[in-house]
């Protein structure tokens, strides 16, 4: 029988990575940080101990050219993880993702998968600023070919990392940094979790907010308060942005007729676009109110705090546009204090 | 391997590749071949003497240029012509065309349309090689052009950091599409430059497809002693546009009379020369018979087989 207990999500990746690696010789984790005594914020702890540092290395900065490295270990017979500090680092490395990895099974007649993971972490306070804080899931969702998960649990964060791993695709995998402290229940023993579907944090009947990465924390603050007022919320984690199945959420806002996209990222041409889309394809009839998307404000993330919290979205206002959408008044919220991992992560990094 | 059959099969090599790339340029007007054809011509001892030293399944990696390492490294045409036409029954189901030929069961991993993008994909097979002690040596072909990528650069850096087994051919044919190296080099000679790392460095200007296979061999043992990767500086001419299938002298950029010199001494030519002095002309007029005949074969069985179903085209997206 499986059995559960609270580790915290950084726990969780480790332990995905290392329970895969002992399942499977052919899977390596690299990238620059990796096995290093920071070991990407204690996301990589105990691999190079037990593994040696012909499964778990540092890398020198050379993203582009350490991401064909991955390429061409997985075309021959290994399961690279590769892992990048932050999405932004990830970007170099944006001819080889694109133009590489999510076309070579299809170039190649269907002969050759590419089964390679790369780990990217998402970055946000204490100064991030706009070269430290991206996410893009919808960028690379947008390519044929790559999977792309951003998940928000410690149970998925090992559960999807298994999946991911075990996956015959280039998998796209998002760490949202806020995360890494967050404890929860995970399965010891296996615990894969498919890399397709929602996931339905907390069930409701009234609205239905979608979120994506850290901004499934903001919904379930916004749903404990409006809860005090008697609205329930249905709050759904996209968790698997690519490729992405919209039943769950059809499902929910064929109930509450009401839909807000919470999107981790800009909302221009964003992931709450291509969910806002699907949800009027199949849900037209239903909606009571037009679809709503959240997201960051269409500027590079400043680094002095007061810029910062008015780029970044929330709990604050996901309840306004709720209490929009149902015709209430504004909810005091002056006495509320929103949670947030940030104070872990005091920095310098 | 004695010196006449080493020869055959080098002469084999460099003339299906000719012979295949006159096929294409002889049908390529009927527009049935819809692909943008970066020939080979002029650079077919590279492939074969190169291909001819590594051990028939080393994984090699190529460019949109990859006629003549194709050919080199599976000696087959029926699916190499049929991709060229677009048919179900091409490598790829004419999914990936010229520009991305691939033989995954004879070695030829992929062959990439974005210069140098390859490069880096050579030292992870080589890493995975060298994980599992199987010997195996992973050579990636690119031209001079994709010396000017950052990726040329970090991945030499880490291939000698990490003493991977890569056998980096560098084909200079000395333009980077129709820019002359004199363009875009802050430095004059880039063997030298590349011989600062801790990887061999091998060169030469010969059309010799014996000459290119021993300078090969030198380096896999110098390889093999010393574990580190190899450099090949290989010059050569390009004998046709940078794609399409006509000479381009007119466009001025660079003069004919520069080309002579090249086609005196032809890497077909010399070939055949040698392996006439070795086994006589008509045996190998009956090679050429021989390969006339495959390649002939090989276009009827393209032309004849059908494109694939349009349901083919969402399938293989993802494994």
């Amino acid at each position: 029988m499986t059995t559960t207990r609270q580790i915290t999500y950084r726990e969780a990746l480790s332990e995905a990575m290392a329970q895969e690696m002992r399942r499977d010789p052919s899977v390596f984790v690299y990238g620059i940080d990796v096995a290093d005594h920071k070991r990407i914020f204690g996301s990589s702890n105990g691999l190079v101990e037990e593994f040696g540092d012909q499964r778990c290395f540092s890398t020198p900065l050379s993203e582009d050219a350490m991401t064909g490295f991955g390429l061409g270990a997985a075309l021959t017979g290994m399961r690279p993880v590769h892992v990048h500090m932050r999405v932004d680092f990830m970007l170099l490395a944006m001819n080889q993702i694109v133009n590489m990895l999510s076309s070579h099974y299809y170039g190649s007649g269907g002969t050759t998968p590419v089964p390679m993971v790369i780990r990217a972490v998402v970055g946000r306070g204490w100064g991030q600023s706009f070269q430290h804080n991206k996410t893009l899931h919808s960028w690379l969702a947008h390519i044929p070919g790559l999977k792309v998960v951003t998940p928000s649990t410690p149970r998925d964060a090992k559960g999807m990392l298994v999946s991911a791993i075990r996956d015959d695709n280039p998998v796209i995998f998002i760490e949202h940094r806020w995360f890494y402290d967050a404890v929860g229940e995970v399965p010891e023993g296996d615990g894969a979790e498919p890399l397709n579907g929602c996931r339905v944090l907390r069930p409701g009947k009234d609205i239905t907010i979608v979120a994506t990465s850290w901004m499934t924390v903001e919904a379930l603050q916004a749903a404990d308060v409006l809860a005090r007022r008697g609205i329930t919320a249905e709050v759904i984690d996209a968790r698997t942005i690519a490729p992405f199945d919209v039943s769950e959420v059809v499902t929910s806002v064929q109930k509450s007729g009401h839909c807000i996209v919470v999107d981790n990222d800009w909302v221009h041409c964003g992931f709450g676009a291509e969910v806002a889309a699907q949800v009027y394809d199949h849900c037209y009839g239903s909606l009571k109110s037009p679809v709503t998307r959240l997201g960051f404000v269409p500027a590079p993330c400043p680094c002095t705090r007061p810029l910062e919290n008015a780029f970044y979205t929330g709990a604050t206002e996901i309840i306004r546009c709720v209490e929009e959408k149902l015709g209430l008044d504004q909810s005091d919220l002056s006495g509320e204090n929103f949670f947030s991992y940030e104070n872990k992560f005091k920095g310098p990094f | 391997m004695s010196a006449q059959a080493l020869n055959r099969d080098l002469y084999r090599t460099v003339y299906l590749i000719r012979r295949a790339e006159e096929a294409i340029k002889e049908n390529y007007l009927d527009d049935e071949m819809k692909t943008p054809m970066h020939m080979s011509m002029g650079a077919e001892a590279i492939a074969a003497g190169v291909c001819q030293a590594l051990d028939r399944h080393d994984p090699v990696l190529g460019t949109y240029r990859s006629h003549g390492l194709y050919l080199a490294k599976t000696g087959e045409s029926d699916r190499f012509f049929a991709e060229m036409y677009g048919r179900d029954t091409g490598m790829a189901q004419g999914k990936a065309g010229s520009m991305h030929l691939s033989a995954p069961e004879e070695g030829l991993i992929g062959t990439s349309a974005i210069v140098a993008s390859n490069i880096p994909v050579a030292l992870g097979a080589a890493f995975s090689h060298k994980q599992r002690n199987t010997g195996r040596v992973t050579a990636v072909f690119f031209g001079d052009g994709a010396i000017d990528e950052g990726v040329f650069w970090e991945s030499l850096n880490s291939a000698s950091l990490m003493k991977l087994p890569v056998l980096f051919v560098c084909e200079d044919n000395g333009y980077a599409v129709h820019i002359p190296a004199e363009q875009r080099h802050g430095y004059s000679d880039i063997a030298e430059v590349v011989s600062r790392f801790d990887c061999g460095v091998h060169r030469s200007e010969s059309t010799d497809a014996e000459v290119i296979y021993t300078l090969t061999r030198d380096a896999l043992a110098d390889m093999s002693a010393t574990g580190r990767p190899q450099f090949l500086h290989l010059k050569y001419y390009r004998y046709l546009e940078h794609v399409g299938v006509f000479e381009d002298f007119k466009a001025g950029y660079r003069p004919r009379d520069a080309f002579e010199p090249w086609l005196e001494r032809d890497p077909v030519k010399v070939q055949r020369e040698k392996v006439v002095g070795l086994l006589g002309e008509e045996a190998v007029a009956a090679l050429e018979a021989e390969i006339d005949q495959q390649v002939a074969k090989s276009l009827e069985f393209a032309k004849q087989s059908p494109f694939p179903a349009r349901s083919a085209v969402v399938e293989d997206v993802l494994a």
